[in-house]
């Protein structure tokens, strides 16, 4: 990826001398290899610390948000996925498209030390991508895996390498644009298939374990509410902590219905989730759903397009649906 | 000292919790958790509990007092937790917990003494476990803690076959009796070779050589008024994962539920992160994500410190470091506010 980052440099440093931007929405490393802080750059100086390659996971576009709110142009770097997000907060009107300059940039695939980790490894201080393969180093010994192994749980079921919205793209190799992704919508197939007792189980072992950190929702480029009803002390449900199960079970819930037609699958929750929890499968069973009920629709893929549950059509399901089909 | 077969290691833990509730370290599906022992499988294969020992004695909610109104007459009601009484031990603690133990109790055991804390620490036997594979992220040797030597009421070692086990305290000598019915004699020495294998991984710890020297020779407002705050967290989520994943982080807000026909008032813990952290009438003296983002590592670097003779409100556990979102963490802060620069 060395040669990627070269070419980010340049792109970015020259609209920045031309002033055609004000700034470059980007990674920088944090103290380990795996690291990488999204950064606002703002001189050839600061582009110094840029860097892309296979711990680039965080989602960049929700800080085009505050960043659309100043003055001036923003380059913002996207991942094939994160173009999603782009679109769905110009959609929104929470960014201003004419204030983007898109560069979309190729993606093999962003890996989890969570999984690392998982694999019984402590002590990481190195890396090294073989290509197929990645060697960790660690303080005690190194360790070669598939790289398939590592990927994020969104990377697993990658939506396409194609950017849905750049003004240029950078494409260097051309494996990049294959997309190997695995159906997502397996796994809650699967738990659409246990009972109703066995479903609510399965939950509510997830769900006992969220400590209301609200990383997930303060991640989400879909949760882009000024002030949420749960920071809004007026709202009567504001709270710090779940203090019974029905907290726990309904805080998520409620954020997965508000996101839902919105939610582009970007996975950054349950990317950033301290505890674990599959909270991309609470979206992904809504997508499900009003594809089901409403026809294919793929938050993101346009910025004009609106979502199934902001439209009505004569076509519509009956709510009765609900109940004809069961334990839904 | 004590030491018992590792094989063998269920007859002491069966003994000890024969007069106690013993916790110990328990594999969970992503992480491992301090669990009642015979609840799940226990294991010695950790770098650290995902939820930090804090939990036993601050627990992240509890009911404090209830009201119960009737047409005009209040009734005030205890409201304790079922298990503010109950006689614990916590067998595992990693030495950067036990000695966030201490850190939390310069908090809640000075005057005006935290009766709920103070119940919950009196209540609780801390068993240590010092640590042979610490990871990247663990830095508790910066705040000069030893982790093959782990502070707390009773300590304990693995080493070859043998599980070690050393009581501290007065609190642990109840522990004795349990241990020496099914324990043999040790000798210190034995332990040499296992802590210094220990103390070679330590030298290597990427984040072993924090500056926090340059942290303490510096005045608070010259660190206060720092121009790189605006920078450093420009990145953060204004998420609590950090607060709720530290095992020093000690704010806690009041809050009330409406019951429908009374009041429940419970305290939860609090995040510097929050919008609302430290609201009051006039309003939110933290307007923006960088002032709050300021205070958290200004509060375990400088506000702490300067309170409690030099002491640092961090113990290096690296959770937070693991944790965060965007990788933006206590390390790379100290490092940055080091290097000194300009001051506004």
């Amino acid at each position: 990826m060395q040669e990627i980052i070269s070419v980010m440099k340049e792109k970015a440093a020259k609209l920045l001398a031309e002033g055609q931007v004000r700034c470059v929405l980007g990674w920088k490393r944090g103290e380990f290899f795996y690291e990488s802080t999204p950064a606002v750059f703002e001189s050839a100086e600061e582009l110094e610390e840029l860097v892309y390659d296979d711990f680039c996971g965080p989602n960049l576009a929700k800080y085009l948000i505050r960043e659309c709110a100043k003055e001036g142009k923003i380059l913002v770097f996207a991942k094939p996925c994160d173009t999603y997000s782009i679109n769905a907060l110009i959609r929104e009107h929470r960014v201003d498209r004419e204030k983007l300059y898109v560069v979309g940039v190729e993606c093999a695939g962003n890996l989890d030390v969570n999984k690392i980790r998982a694999k019984g490894l402590t002590g990481l201080v190195g890396f090294e991508d073989n290509g197929d393969t990645v060697t960790v180093k660690t303080l005690y010994g190194d360790e070669t895996f598939e790289k398939g192994e590592l990927l994020l749980e969104r990377c697993l079921c990658c939506k396409g390498k194609e950017h849905k919205i750049a003004d240029e793209t950078i494409v260097l190799n051309e494996e990049n644009t294959k997309t190997v992704g695995a159906d997502r919508f397996s796994e809650v197939a699967r738990l659409e298939e246990m009972t109703a007792d066995e479903r609510f189980e399965y939950w509510r072992e997830q769900l006992s374990r969220c400590i209301r950190c609200n990383a997930c929702r303060n991640v989400c480029p879909a949760c882009s509410c000024i002030k949420c009803v749960f920071d809004n002390d007026d709202s009567g449900i504001a709270s710090k902590a779940n203090t019974d199960t029905f907290e726990e079970n309904m805080f998520h819930i409620i954020r997965a219905f508000h996101v839902t037609g919105r939610c582009t699958d970007c996975g950054e929750c349950s990317r950033v989730c301290p505890q674990n929890i599959p909270l991309q499968l609470l979206n992904r069973k809504f997508i499900k759903d009003y594809n089901e009920l409403y026809g294919e629709y793929v938050s993101g893929e346009d910025s004009e397009s609106k979502p199934p549950l902001l439209t009505f059509t004569q076509e519509d399901a009956e709510p009765s649906i609900v109940k004809e089909r069961g334990n839904c | 000292m004590k030491k018992i077969k590792l094989s063998n290691a269920s007859a002491l833990f069966e003994k000890i919790a024969e007069t106690r509730n013993l916790y110990v370290p328990t594999k969970c599906e992503h992480s491992v958790e301090f669990k009642k022992f015979g609840e799940g499988e226990l294991t010695y294969d950790y770098v650290n509990s995902g939820r930090s020992v804090k939990d036993f004695y601050f627990p992240q909610s509890e009911n404090i007092v209830d009201f119960k109104v009737d047409g005009k007459n209040i009734e005030i009601l205890p409201s304790v937790e079922e298990d503010l009484d109950e006689k614990y031990v916590v067998f595992g603690v990693r030495a950067c917990d036990a000695a966030s133990t201490k850190i939390l109790d310069r908090v809640f055991l000075t005057d005006p003494v935290d009766s709920f804390y103070k119940t919950r620490r009196e209540n609780g036997i801390i068993v240590s476990l010092a640590c042979t594979r610490p990871a990247e992220t663990c830095f508790c040797t910066a705040f000069g803690i030893d982790p093959t030597e782990p502070d707390a009421d009773a300590c304990a070692w693995i080493s070859g076959d043998y599980l070690y086990i050393e009581c501290n305290s007065d609190k642990a000598n109840e522990l004795c009796a349990a241990i020496d019915s099914v324990c043999e004699d040790a000798d210190a020495s034995e332990l040499t070779e296992t802590k210094n294998n220990t103390k070679k991984i330590l030298d290597k710890l990427p984040l072993a050589d924090l500056p926090l020297d340059k942290i303490s020779d510096k005045e608070l407002k010259e660190l206060f008024y720092s121009d790189k705050w605006l920078h450093m967290s420009e990145a953060c989520l204004g998420c609590g994962t950090c607060t709720y994943v530290c095992p020093t982080c000690q704010c806690y807000d009041i809050r009330e539920f409406d019951t429908g026909h009374g009041v429940k008032r419970f305290r939860c813990w609090d995040s510097c992160m929050y919008s609302d952290f430290t609201k009051m009438a006039h309003g939110n003296p933290r307007l923006t994500q960088t002032e709050r983002f300021r205070q958290r590592f200004m509060h375990k670097l400088v506000y702490y410190p300067n309170n409690n003779e030099g002491i640092f409100g961090c113990v290096g556990c690296g959770r937070c470091v693991a944790s965060c979102p965007v990788s933006k963490n206590i390390a790379g802060v100290i490092r940055e506010l080091a290097k000194g620069g300009k001051a506004e």
